[in-house]
């Protein structure tokens, strides 16, 4: 995607994010049928069609300087969306060589990487970062690697140790979170950070991602969709913050669900980084109000029947219970029972 | 994997580093830069010759921070199925290779307070590239490797040169063994053990460390099982409904891929796991030579690794 930035929007107080109409088509809906139910639905992080999220490894979309100003704001509140534990720096290293070959490869308008061995020279026009540091060298940036290039991405960052036939939270920087903390997880398993999902357990999903995860091999990456709803496009659902966002839920009427609500979708990428062997989880965040999805028909009968029909066990565990019964009302006159083709296309 | 993930690589220099085993340098076709690694990884090279393809696994040894080359130490298998022999007597300076990826399945564990670390033979290699990672860490490390003689300690000048007297050298021609009991029984808490060479050598390392109540996950080790030669028999994949003739010197899976089926696969050394096939009838046993399955699932016999295990059999039938 070309972008135009919209350098302007905001995440919270008068929540002037919005998507353009560009932004809308491609938006990555999680739902290929009119039913949902977990899977491991993992897929390689191949380059999708031109203008789709997935064209490249990292998606810069028309939210990112904004986003990075949010992510800031976050950061100067709570220290602690960063965390690297210190046997994690060869990996902090491997991100962030990962994410500027990434970005400069892919959108070299707006990103260029020039190394002279170990001496790099970054430059990030949209954000006006002119730095020359030495490569393995963390005194030569003004932040510890991890820190400094999450700060000039869009999207969560974790980073996970392998060893001991397991893969252990001990790295990132998390301040776009569906209602989780780096802070409460760090150092724990794969199985232990996923302990709270209902169902899944049952189905054994966890053992299979992770015997998956533990052979990811370098040079494929693979990805999958997750989702849930938020009040307002507010990136920082953080526990916390939560009392700064969990009263919103009790706001939501089959009146304003339209503009209040809003699928927050992640785009999950998972990397092996080379020199550490350790895998990155990338968690990009993407939101649209109801209002924008029912711009397309077919999305909007699509998210009305998925709704409708979503597992009690699920619409608790999201957050939901309080206004899915609103959004289903919202989008009901949408719905007129037509049959939606397959698969996530808008038409 | 499969082969069309490879990276092509063109051999820049060969040196017959001891009797056996010889040292290669691979550099990209290209020449770009290579994958960085970690130290302990592998790579499958893949060798075509006019009957068969070889794939086969061999550990870098190379500095993980040097991605200009990769480099690798082959050791000529007296029992081989050609993979070894084929390095040795067919590849040249100039000779083109596939290879995948790096994959590490022998890991340094980033949070041990010190790492012991134990070769023997050609077993070297991995921790050849591992010292180059802990070289400037604060971590303490000690290397012991075990040879049969002057003659056939593999890179000792590159040892010497880099790690000086953090090399313990022992010579089988000169009655000097490690001594396990004493090794094992005096390390600091948090220290983690990494053996590759010899069953024999990784049993008694593991072993012992058991029996000095070392915790399993402080206990490391690596061996690629050659597959080994059998008699020849036939397996019908159900999916794809052939049957499939196994010689007597070609493992399972080469044969399955030698019809044209691919199996997905990591290490091809009966470690990883990952080629783990469904048996789904079987009129006979199978000879697991693999380090992954348990007992338990051995001998229940509803599984196989085609990488390195084979069938004494009338008749088998996999889920492929």
């Amino acid at each position: 995607m070309s972008a135009v930035f919209k350098t302007d929007e905001t995440f919270r107080d008068d929540f002037t994010f919005r998507n353009s109409p560009e932004a809308i088509r491609r938006f990555p809906l999680p739902f290929p049928e009119d039913r949902y139910m977990y899977s491991v639905n993992m897929e390689p992080h191949g380059p999708g069609p031109a203008g789709s999220v997935t064209q490249f490894a990292f998606d810069v979309d028309e939210h990112y300087v904004a986003e990075c100003r949010e992510r800031a704001l976050v950061l100067a509140e709570d220290g602690l969306r960063f965390q690297a534990l210190p046997h994690m720096m060869s990996s902090q290293w491997d991100c962030l060589e990962l994410i500027m070959e990434s970005f400069a490869r892919d959108y070299p308008s707006h990103f260029s990487l020039n190394k002279h061995g170990n001496e790099w020279h970054w430059i990030n026009r949209p954000l006006n970062v002119d730095q020359k540091f030495v490569f393995g060298d963390a005194s030569t940036l003004p932040l510890q690697p991890l820190d400094y290039i999450g700060r000039q991405a869009q999207g969560d960052f974790v980073v996970m140790d392998q060893r001991e036939g397991d893969l252990w939270i001990e790295a990132g920087m998390v301040t776009a979170q569906a209602d989780w903390s780096l802070d409460f997880d760090i150092g724990m398993t794969f199985k232990e950070w996923h302990g709270p999902v209902p169902l899944a357990h049952e189905m054994n999903v966890f053992d299979r991602a992770l015997k998956y995860l533990l052979n990811l091999r370098l040079g494929q990456p693979v990805r999958r969709l997750n989702w849930t709803m938020t009040v307002h496009p507010r990136l920082d659902t953080s526990p916390e913050n939560y009392p700064h966002w969990g009263r919103d839920r009790s706001s939501v009427t089959a009146q304003n669900a339209g503009d209040l609500v809003h699928l927050r979708v992640e785009l999950q990428g998972l990397w092996r980084l080379p020199r550490s062997n350790a895998i990155l989880f990338g968690i990009r965040c993407y939101l649209i109000s109801v209002r924008e999805l029912a711009t397309i028909p077919k999305w909007a009968r699509r998210v009305h029947r998925v709704l409708a029909g979503l597992h009690p066990a699920l619409v608790e565990y999201k957050g939901l219970a309080r206004y899915r019964d609103a959004v289903v009302e919202w989008l009901a006159p949408y719905d007129d029972g037509s049959p939606t083709s397959s698969g996530t296309s808008p038409e | 994997m499969n082969d069309a993930q490879t990276l092509a690589v063109q051999v820049a220099a060969i040196e017959q580093v001891t009797p056996l085993i010889k040292h290669f340098t691979l550099k990209s076709v290209d020449g770009g830069p290579l994958p960085a690694f970690s130290g302990g990884s592998h790579i499958i090279v893949v060798m075509r010759g006019n009957l068969r393809t070889h794939r086969n696994p061999y550990s870098l040894l190379s500095a993980p921070h040097r991605l200009d080359a990769y480099e690798i130490g082959v050791r000529r298998m007296e029992e081989s199925r050609g993979g070894s022999h084929f390095m040795h007597d067919q590849v040249k300076v100039g000779t083109r290779l596939e290879i995948a990826h790096p994959v590490n399945l022998f890991g340094l564990d980033k949070i041990a307070r010190k790492h012991l670390l134990i070769a023997g033979g050609i077993g070297i290699t991995p921790f050849l590239a591992q010292i180059e990672d802990l070289r400037g860490t604060s971590v303490p490390y000690e290397l012991h490797y075990a040879v049969r003689s002057a003659e056939h300690a593999a890179f000792l000048p590159r040892l010497r040169e880099r790690e000086g007297e953090r090399v313990h050298l022992y010579y089988d021609s000169e009655d000097q063994a490690i001594d396990f009991a004493g090794l094992l029984s005096e390390q600091p808490l948090g220290t983690h053990v990494y053996v590759c060479g010899p069953a024999g050598l990784i049993k008694r390392v593991v072993d012992t460390a058991h029996a000095y109540g070392w915790p399993g996950s402080h206990i490391h080790w690596e061996q690629f099982s050659a597959p080994p030669v059998g008699d020849a028999f036939d397996v019908f994949l159900s999916r794809t409904n052939i049957t499939v003739h196994v010689p007597h010197d070609r493992s399972l899976l080469e044969s399955i891929e030698g019809a044209g089926v691919e199996v997905p696969y990591l290490c091809r050394g009966g470690v990883c796991g990952f080629c783990q096939t469904a048996v789904l009838e079987l009129d006979g046993e199978l000879l697991h030579n693999d380090h992954f399955l348990s007992d338990a699932e051995k001998a229940r016999a509803k599984s196989i690794m085609p990488c390195v295990s084979r069938a004494r059999c009338k008749s088998l039938v996999l889920d492929l």
